[in-house]
């Protein structure tokens, strides 16, 4: 990549010229930023919502769990932490820090306690914790024997013992409750969800008040990109089935497409990193998966189980069964992980770029100054570039999904089933008579 | 790596907003979408069709209007020509008549005169015979007891003065 190779010229320069300040390589210090922590908060999942412009206020949202006794519990988010006011002790400003704190909820006579773990398994997750028994407190000092990092020391509480969530210098029998909460992404994606309904149904308010007038401006952008996939992709693919299939593809586009662009955006409505969530993209391509094999032909199953191979390819050791029933699953997995890689890529690159300042800043400020030059220099180049990448991979993954469903519902009569005849006549090599997946669907390279 | 670590909140809300939109978009958007721009440009294929057949009718009726337009001049010449070629011939047939009419005048005339001038010689035959007769008469009467013989005579006489 020529900005990393760039980078690494200008840091080798930095180093050079500036003069290293003593505890700049120890890492210790308070000061330093920790580079994997901010990156995975970006890239990740939260109870809240970040309020812009302010690192510790958050806008609540409801946490919906089920305790350990099977009771739907709901709260806000905002009772997970609070807000205090400290003074730095080593220079005296006063500043605002998110505290996490034990909620503590009564429902139906009995008692709850949840925090927002931190020193556990499940960190970042919000989980039931239970204060321990005799017995328990034995096995976690035992368990705290074994652990090279602590030695035994179990008041501090900082080292992560299975089964057991350390706070405030307590361990507390922890449970990872069942968890459907309304969080930054769930709710990221109910925005996302309404803004493709409104854009969709500005078409269709349109044709009910104009009718067959030409739309123009925000409406006509939307009917031609409908049209676009529509015509270019459904229908070409599938002919007469499009229309069929095509409420299931044009969803999947738009809302791939808006959750794209949403989590470009910086601020509130913005920022989650939806489509860089593997649960979302996961969804998606259990659907086509779904799709695919439920509403698969006879034609479809014949070229799994009984393909138009060479015989000793099937017969006596199933081969080609085997490569395609694997290939019913790699499909789909290769569409998640396409969408889910590329776009979680982009917002790491961006992050990454975005705190290159803040490693650089403990250079010197001629370091830092430059290196908030190239910094948002690249980080608008990559958005801009990432702005491409959204179109591409909702295109992409609608095409490709397209190209599963109609090779799984053609019924062999089209000039598939003639170029079989052919390959079987010549005896040539074995090779697919599908389409491939094309080479646009390899952009990974831009963001890789 | 948590990044990898699909989340089942996550994926429970993304099946029931994806279900839901799709349900909704289903039922209310895309198909009212789809069937729209079809009829749409159904519509526009019709019109660009309906054009160009009103284009093509246009241009021959222009040819059309154009060969009636030929047709009458050509049709208002003859009619020019067929009424100059009528109205000299009437001024000839008028102008044969007229010259007919004065002929018969004039032939009439001319029996007339004819006429009249056979009856003043007949007249003046008559007279002069009679006055022959009676100088005769006088210059010879008694000799001449045959009336009949005497007028011959003149008769005879006079004819040949009348060729003399």
């Amino acid at each position: 990549m020529k900005n990393k190779s760039f980078i690494l010229i200008f840091m080798a320069l930095a180093t050079l010229l500036m003069p290293v300040r003593s505890y700049a390589s120890s890492g210790s210090e308070s000061g330093e930023v920790n580079v994997k922590e901010i990156i995975f908060h970006h890239l990740g999942d939260g109870y809240g919502w970040e309020v812009p412009f302010s690192h510790v206020y958050r806008i609540p949202l409801p946490v919906i769990v089920r305790a350990e006794d099977g009771k739907w519990i709901c709260f806000s988010s905002a009772r997970l932490q609070e807000v205090v006011r400290i003074t730095n002790e080593e220079t005296g400003e006063e500043e605002l820090v998110a505290e996490p704190r034990i909620v503590n909820i009564e429902k139906d006579g009995k008692h709850y306690q949840f925090i927002l773990a931190h020193v556990s398994k499940h960190k970042n997750k919000v989980v039931q914790i239970f204060p321990l028994t005799p017995q328990e407190e034995e096995e976690v000092k035992a368990a705290a024997k074994n652990n090279p990092e602590i030695q035994g020391n179990v008041e501090e509480a900082e080292a992560i013992i299975g089964g057991y969530a350390g706070f405030e210098e307590h361990y507390y029998r922890e449970y990872k409750p069942h968890d459907i909460s309304i969080t930054k992404n769930v709710l990221a994606l109910l925005i996302a969800a309404v803004i493709v309904t409104a854009l969709v149904m500005s078409v269709v308010w349109f044709y009910y008040r104009k009718g067959m007038k030409a739309p123009r401006k925000g409406v006509g952008f939307m009917e031609m990109l409908i049209d676009f996939i529509y015509t270019g992709v459904i229908k070409s693919t599938l002919h007469d089935r499009a229309r069929k299939y095509a409420p299931f593809l044009l969803t999947c586009f738009f809302f791939i497409l808006v959750m794209n662009l949403v989590g470009l955006i910086v601020i509130f409505p913005g920022g989650a990193n939806l489509t860089g969530n593997i649960a979302v993209t996961l969804v998606l391509a259990v659907l086509v998966f779904i799709i695919t094999n439920v509403m698969g032909s006879k034609h479809y199953w014949k070229e799994i189980f009984w393909p138009d191979v060479p015989i000793f390819l099937k017969f006596p050791i199933p081969i080609m069964q085997f490569i395609e029933i694997f290939g019913i699953f790699t499909k789909p997995a290769a569409l998640c992980v396409r969408l889910f890689a590329n776009m979680m890529g982009g917002h790491m690159i961006v992050i990454t770029l975005t705190l290159l300042i803040f490693i650089f800043a403990a250079f010197g400020a001629i370091a830092a100054g430059g290196s908030v030059f190239i910094s948002v220099l690249f980080s608008i180049f990559m958005l801009l570039l990432d702005v491409l990448v959204s179109f591409i991979q909702a295109y992409v993954f609608t095409l490709l999904a397209t190209i599963f469903i109609s090779m799984s519902t053609d019924k062999g009569h089209g000039h598939d089933s003639a170029h079989n005849e052919n390959e079987t006549q010549t005896e040539s090599e074995t090779t697919e008579p599908k389409p491939e997946t094309p080479a646009i669907g390899n952009p990974s390279e831009a963001t890789a | 790596m948590e990044l990898f670590t699909p989340d089942f909140g996550l994926i429970f809300w993304m099946f029931i907003a994806f279900i839901i939109l799709f349900v909704v978009l289903a039922i209310w958007g895309w198909p009212v979408i789809l069937k729209n721009m079809d009829e749409r440009a159904d519509t526009i294929d019709k019109g660009v069709e309906y054009a160009r057949e009103a284009k093509s009718q246009l241009d021959n009726a222009k040819a059309e209007a154009q060969k009636y337009m030929d047709q009458t001049q050509q049709q208002q010449a003859e009619m020019l020509r067929e009424a100059a070629r009528m109205k000299t011939q009437l001024i000839e047939e008028a102008r044969k008549e007229a010259s007919d009419e004065a002929k018969k005048v004039m032939d009439a005339a001319k029996v007339a005169i004819e006429q009249q001038r056979k009856e003043a010689e007949l007249q003046f035959r008559n007279e002069v015979s009679k006055f022959s007769l009676d100088i005769a008469e006088k210059m010879v009467r008694g000799n001449l007891s045959d009336d009949k013989s005497h007028h011959e005579l003149v008769d005879k006489m006079l004819d040949e003065i009348k060729s003399n």
